[in-house]
């Protein structure tokens, strides 16, 4: 196990300009020259990228750049550059997890990642912001992004490149996919992300927590207890403040409620995607009754409004407690049913097994994250790696497979089901007695919050100033890191295997875009 | 078929339509109810400017509230109501060739995911939507609806437009949740243009945040002509 003490080790011959322990993490401030020889002296050790945070900053040059990597049960480490110019060296070559934000950062800040592999048009389409990088501070000295050509790979007689989006299809996120083929195989597909760009990040800056939770709430509104969460958290570590064990407690609770509902609304969307519509129909009833749970408990089936920083901002007696884990474990039984009915079912086997499948260091080199990472041999999940709100205190498993395709991810989402059932009744039935709500008084600094969400590992990265207003937000979201390793899976496989393979991954679009 | 006789011994999960009178728990997340101004500045309990007090009377504006209860959990005197007939028609409905079916595309100008879970829930067997002669269609030429979420980013906008022109007349547009009424808790972001009437003509208007399955319902139900408005809007 790695301490912060033992940092300098891990770090070795790297010249570090200083290592400062922030609330929550551990700052490596380094010369960029140095970045690539950090970052790969921590992977060595075991840590794994998690995002980067661009600030517009101007203490001490015009950008500060910090690249969050987390580990198992060690601390999460930010190694800070200071950038003097609209340009940077790209990471990607050697750390291929991070090729999709540096691009999202060239984009939306306008700034140059020199020698990345594959640069290309990312988040700004058909001129939606036509003479500007959108998340810089002011407008006037940002140079308009640099137009780029669509990406190709294909160069065969009779490929061609199919666009499918950004609307499609029946009841759909938007998104647009780039299919490059010669015929009946997607030989490669290109995602386009960020139609649905709000610029959460930014438009939460100037904002007090207590108003900016709204805007988090809604990142992912079928996540936005965890995002609430993640963020309150955050803001917690900022004023060191306690949150009562009541809260603690309950959160756990609404935590799991809104993964299981996610993970059937998944299994849900997997039956569709294959044609089987009485199972779907039979799973789509539980999720509805499992919103309704939502909505009776805590007034909303999204389970919006409830988190704040400090606990929560309405109460479960023990008997509500009890009557949600009730109804719960009635829901998950029904959902058994009906799965155990499929591990029958020939025809659903085989659209699904052998189907986009992701290897193992597949999933490594992409960063992903959550039950598509779990599927493919990687247990990754922060509740067990990175214990949060008395996560430690209860007994859970993190369930794995191996093969990393359909079936695998289908399997994993069901046996987290269970696990999730069996915390929410641990939970119910042991709820620490006092308030739930604590103050949190405002602080300035920067902090991290993190959740492992229903799709996969959350991080906010919240900087904010004496008053206590935001300066700065990240979202490291689990759909930017699965989304990117999506055109893996769907490689070489026939279009009509596309729709079932995008449901197996569960994505969110919102939640990528932000 | 083993499918088909399992689905058979399910029986019917849907509501009927009686049900849905007095809602029960759930199905709705409610909304506040023009209430007598108590002791408390009500109107700064809300975050997002949906409460107004006018000659003593706390007015909601529900294009703007988000059903986060904070103005409740505070103290706040305010009357919650249970209910979702919450659509407003601007326009009036589609006309009676369209009583008995009308063809819906569904379109996501930058929803969080919630607006459009619920309009998927729709199609569950509890509301199953298909009953009421109301089929979601992948194409705008078939559409005779648009139902827009979401809060009309930048990078939608022109998608959005050339759907609503791919449509045949005559059309009409539901802007569905508090995102697609006034931009929502995005409203001030720089890169979302707000409401979906400033973009293309809006017929019927559904708030909340997300408006429950029941409230998309009586939205569709009032371009069909087969329900009259709701309680109309208190400003």
């Amino acid at each position: 196990m790695v301490t912060e003490r033992s940092l300098g080790d891990v770090l070795g011959t790297v010249p570090v300009a200083g290592v400062h322990p922030e609330v929550n993490w551990v700052r490596v401030e380094i010369e960029a020259p140095h970045l690539i020889p950090a970052l790969r002296a921590l992977m060595a050790h075991g840590w794994v990228f998690a995002g980067i945070v661009v600030e517009e900053d101007g203490e001490r040059a015009p950008w500060r750049l910090t690249y969050l990597l987390g580990a198992d049960r060690a601390p999460w480490v930010g190694v800070e550059i200071w950038v003097h110019e609209d340009a940077l060296a790209s990471v990607s070559s050697v750390l291929f997890a991070a090729d999709w934000q540096e691009r999202e950062a060239e984009d939306l800040y306008g700034i140059e990642f020199r020698g990345h592999p594959f640069p290309g048009d990312f988040a700004l389409h058909e001129g939606s912001f036509p003479a500007f990088a959108p998340m810089r501070r002011s407008i006037s000295p940002a140079p308009p992004p640099r137009p780029r050509p669509a990406p190709r790979i294909v160069d065969a007689p009779g490929g061609f490149t199919l666009p499918v989006g950004p609307v499609f299809s029946g009841v759909q996120e938007s998104v647009q996919f780039l299919l490059e083929t010669v015929g009946e195989e997607i030989i490669f597909a290109h995602v386009r992300l960020f139609y649905k760009f709000r610029a959460a990040e930014k438009t939460m800056e100037g904002r007090t927590p207590d108003d900016a939770i709204l805007i988090a709430e809604r990142v992912d509104g079928t996540a936005a207890f965890a995002h609430g969460l993640a963020f309150a958290q955050a803001v917690e570590a900022l004023a060191r403040a306690r949150v009562p064990e009541r809260a603690r407690a309950l959160r756990v609770l609404f935590a799991e409620l809104e993964r299981i509902r996610s993970h059937v609304a998944a299994l849900t969307a997997i039956l569709e995607s294959t044609g089987l519509s009485v199972p779907a129909s039979l799973l789509a009833t539980q999720v509805e009754r499992l919103l309704e749970i939502s909505g009776e408990f805590t007034g909303h089936r999204y389970l919006m409004g409830l988190m704040t920083p400090g606990g929560l901002r309405a109460d479960l007696s023990d008997a509500d407690a009890g009557a949600v884990a009730r109804r719960v474990r009635h829901g998950v039984e029904a959902v058994d049913e009906i799965y155990g009915r499929l591990t029958f079912d020939e025809s659903f086997l085989d659209r699904l097994e052998a189907v986009g499948r992701v290897s193992p260091e597949e999933a490594a080199t992409f960063g992903a994250v959550g039950p598509v990472a779990r599927a493919s041999n990687l247990s990754r999940d922060l509740r067990a790696a990175q214990p949060y709100s008395g996560y430690e205190g209860w007994r859970f498993d993190v369930p794995v497979e191996k093969e990393g395709d359909g079936y695998a991810r289908w399997r994993v989402l069901m046996a987290e089901v269970h696990e999730s059932a069996r915390l929410l009744e641990q939970v119910a039935g042991a709820l620490p007695p006092g308030p739930v709500r604590a103050g949190v008084p405002p602080t300035g600094g920067v902090a991290l919050g993190f959740a492992e969400a229903p799709t996969g590992a959350l991080v906010y990265w919240v900087r904010t100033d004496p008053a206590g207003q935001i300066t700065r937000c990240r979202i490291i979201t689990p759909g930017l890191a699965n989304w990117h390793v999506f055109p893996t899976a769907v490689r070489s496989f026939a279009f009509q295997d596309l729709p079932i393979i995008l449901a197996t991954f569960g994505l969110s679009v919102a939640d990528a875009d932000r | 078929m083993a499918w088909f006789a399992r689905g058979l011994r399910q029986g019917v999960d849907a509501m009927d339509d009686d049900s849905r009178a007095p809602v029960s728990p759930g199905l709705s997340p409610g909304r506040p109810l023009p209430t007598p101004a108590g002791q408390m500045d009500d109107a700064s309990l809300c975050p997002t400017g949906a409460l107004e007090v006018r000659a003593g009377v706390t007015v909601p504006d529900y294009a703007r509230c988000v059903q986060c209860l904070r103005c409740v959990r505070a103290g706040a005197p305010i009357r919650w109501e249970q209910s979702y007939r919450w659509a407003v028609s601007r326009t009036g409905a589609l006309g009676p060739a369209f009583r008995r079916s009308i063809h819906v595309r569904v379109l996501d100008a930058g929803d969080c995911g919630a607006c459009l879970a619920e309009v998927r829930q729709l199609t569950s067997p509890v509301y199953s939507l298909h009953r009421f002669g109301i089929f979601v269609t992948p194409t705008p030429r078939n559409a005779d609806v648009l139902m827009v979420v979401g809060p009309v980013t930048r990078a939608m906008r022109t998608a959005m437009r050339e759907t609503y022109a791919a449509m045949p007349e005559p059309r009409r547009v539901i802007a569905t949740g508090t995102c697609a009424l006034t931009g929502g808790v995005f409203a001030k972001s720089v890169a979302v243009e707000g409401a979906v009437s400033r973009v293309i003509p809006v017929d019927v208007e559904i708030p909340g945040c997300p408006p429950p399955p029941l409230a998309i319902l009586h939205g569709l139900h009032l371009l069909m002509g087969r329900e009259g408005p709701g309680r109309p809007d208190p400003r």
